[in-house]
């Protein structure tokens, strides 16, 4: 084998297939028609993509913190790797929001030039994790609505929906696999891990009531076949979450009252600035900059 | 004949047909522990070097930069996985592996020990420091340890796509801002020398390098590989638009190669002792990393060991 011919590939400059992220890939939306279907209210679009998207893009945010300290390297491939599905929803739904508006903001655009008022997400995306239980824990839930949620989208009358809903259904079936198996140790592994998931299922729980809230967009775009109404998901997500927990030997406490969050509606945690914070330092600081 | 004196003929003739040592054959004690060494050094340094570009994940400037770099730190962690299997097939084990890492008894790259100050480092890491690494690692495809020849097949192909990626990305850069060029300057500056380091010390001054040649676990000479790096680079750096900081570059037409300036080896050795600007912090993120997740791993250990028990009843 001669692969000492690997140094010449490197000075090639005229080999595009060779890179990784260039030419080569495929467009996951390749051959679906982004046309907005006739009646859709693009204001509406928009703004359940950006509810969709910016949940995306903020979970991702949160598992990008993991990638150099989670417990195994195996762990820090997970974490990366899911940190990546959702970074690839994100950017596909707040591409179709900006279409949708059609104010020719692209993705890097409502990612970075908003500010947190502006973010539709819900706070379970935005909590940030005091330990690995409580990371396990928020993307249970979180996957287990997702899933849920992009099974229904699969079938949306828009046809990029659709299609990221079909894409997202195989990815977030695999967070949801990751999370629960390590809910189930935790749970079922030490009186140490058992305290520390239990803990962390307490703290999540009261951002559940919020997921299955039904926002006005998406009770319009819903009754046009475009949404998903997330009210109608609640069954089987209790179904799957009462089915992890026990097999984790642990218990869902009664929820108190809380009120729901309106991330929806742009009302965040001081969590979220610090998000932005972070995420859009650079990207503001060279507003003209070329990356 | 004896068993021994059968191992060590078949070993000698292996070595001398250029055919692969599997992890079940006789070999000498040196030739596995140094095997061990140089795969576990290359490990750890796969996943030291996740972390000084991991910090640029969250900060990352556009969202496409975003899941470059995302996909390469994980990368990263997946080399680190199958060299450490690697290690193991010699019947080292990872944990042990990573205790001698976080307690800083085994090394990894000093190139790690280095600080990222701009995004422009993201790039100029894929282009310089991948750039060497490539060269260093290219010819150990051909290594006589089968296993860490075959797991650097394929760490050599994606260590390809993140030194374009990150040429990519300086060229993007040099087509922006003033800002944005002064950026990329600054950080090739910063990095050029400690990456002509990452070859190792001098020819005159590398005692292993005799034994390793013999037994093809290396291939060519740190200074061979050097020059490699050079003439290969400064083409490049000049179709970039930026000046490596040596004013003694310059191409030999004698030698058919380019002549540059003395390394500072003090520096390389004060970095490699542990004085580098980040050793601490590397090793201490590390550790922290390890410490917080033993409750997990335990707490995996236990739920193991109660299936295994369940499944006997």
């Amino acid at each position: 084998m001669s692969f000492d011919d690997a140094y010449g590939a490197l000075t090639d400059h005229d080999d595009d297939a060779r890179w990784a992220y260039g030419t080569g890939f495929a467009d996951p939306l390749a051959g679906v028609p982004t046309a907005i279907p006739d009646g859709v209210d693009r204001a509406d679009l928009a703004a359940y993509c950006l509810m969709l998207g910016d949940d995306a893009l903020i979970m991702s945010h949160r598992l990008q913190q993991w990638v150099t300290r989670a417990p195994e390297l195996e762990d820090e491939l997970a974490v990366a790797n899911i940190g990546l599905d959702l970074l690839g929803q994100a950017r596909l739904l707040l591409t179709r929001a900006g279409e949708a508006e059609g104010s020719g903001r692209d993705e890097d655009t409502l990612a970075y030039l908003r500010d947190p008022h502006e973010f539709r997400n819900v706070l379970l995306a935005e909590r940030s994790d005091d330990d690995f239980a409580h990371l396990v824990a928020r993307l249970l839930v979180f996957a287990t609505w997702r899933l849920a949620l992009l099974d229904r989208l699969a079938a949306s009358g828009d046809p990029v929906l659709a299609a990221i809903g079909a894409k997202g259904v195989k990815e977030v079936t695999y967070h949801r696999e990751y999370a629960a198996q390590w809910v189930v140790r935790l749970g079922d592994g030490t009186p140490v891990s058992h305290e520390r998931v239990q803990a962390a299922v307490d703290a999540v729980y009261p951002l559940v009531g919020e997921l299955f809230e039904t926002h006005e967009v998406e009770r319009r775009l819903a009754g046009r076949g475009i949404a998903v109404e997330p009210a109608s998901l609640r069954a089987e997500f209790d179904a799957v979450m009462a089915e992890v927990v026990a097999a984790a030997t642990l218990r869902l406490r009664a929820a108190t009252a809380v009120e729901p969050g309106r991330g929806r509606d742009g009302m965040h945690t001081a969590a979220l600035g610090e998000i932005l914070g972070e995420m859009q330092e650079l990207a503001r600081a060279i507003p003209d900059g070329a990356w | 004949m004896t068993d021994l004196a059968t191992g060590e003929r078949t070993f000698a003739e292996t070595i001398e047909k250029d055919q692969r040592v599997e992890p079940r054959d006789w070999m000498p004690d040196g030739y596995r522990k140094t095997m061990i060494r140089q795969i576990a050094q290359h490990a750890h340094s796969e996943i030291i070097g996740m972390q000084p570009e991991g910090a640029w994940i969250t900060r990352a400037p556009t969202l496409r930069r975003k899941a470059i770099l995302l996909a390469k730190v994980q990368d990263e962690a997946g080399h680190g996985l199958y060299l450490y299997s690697a290690a193991e097939t010699l019947g080292a084990d990872r944990g042990d592996l990573t205790r001698r890492l976080i307690e800083g008894r085994q090394k990894y790259s000093s190139i790690f020990n280095y600080p990222t100050l701009s995004f422009a480092d993201v790039g100029v890491i894929g282009w310089l420091v991948d750039g060497a690494a490539i060269c260093n690692q290219v010819p150990l495809c051909r290594s006589s340890f089968g296993p860490y020849a075959r797991a650097m097949i394929r760490i050599c192909k994606e260590e390809s796509f993140h030194q374009r990626q990150g040429y990519e990305l300086l060229m993007t850069m040099m087509k922006g801002t003033e800002a944005q060029r002064a950026m990329v300057q600054d950080a090739t500056n910063r990095w050029w020398w400690p990456s002509l380091m990452m070859f190792g010390p001098p020819d005159t001054d590398s005692p292993n390098t005799g034994q390793s040649m013999a037994w093809k676990i290396k291939r060519h000479t740190n200074d061979e590989l050097r020059q490699r790096f050079v003439d290969m680079t400064v083409p490049q750096a000049e179709a970039l638009g930026v000046t490596l900081p040596d004013p003694d570059l310059r191409w030999n037409s004698e030698r058919g190669r380019h002549d540059f300036g003395e390394i500072d080896w003090s520096e390389l050795k004060r970095v490699i002792s542990g004085d580098g600007p980040m050793n601490a912090e590397r090793i201490a993120h590390r550790r922290r990393a390890d410490e917080d997740g033993a409750w997990v791993r335990e707490a995996a250990a236990a739920h193991a060991a109660k299936r295994t028990e369940t499944t006997h009843e």
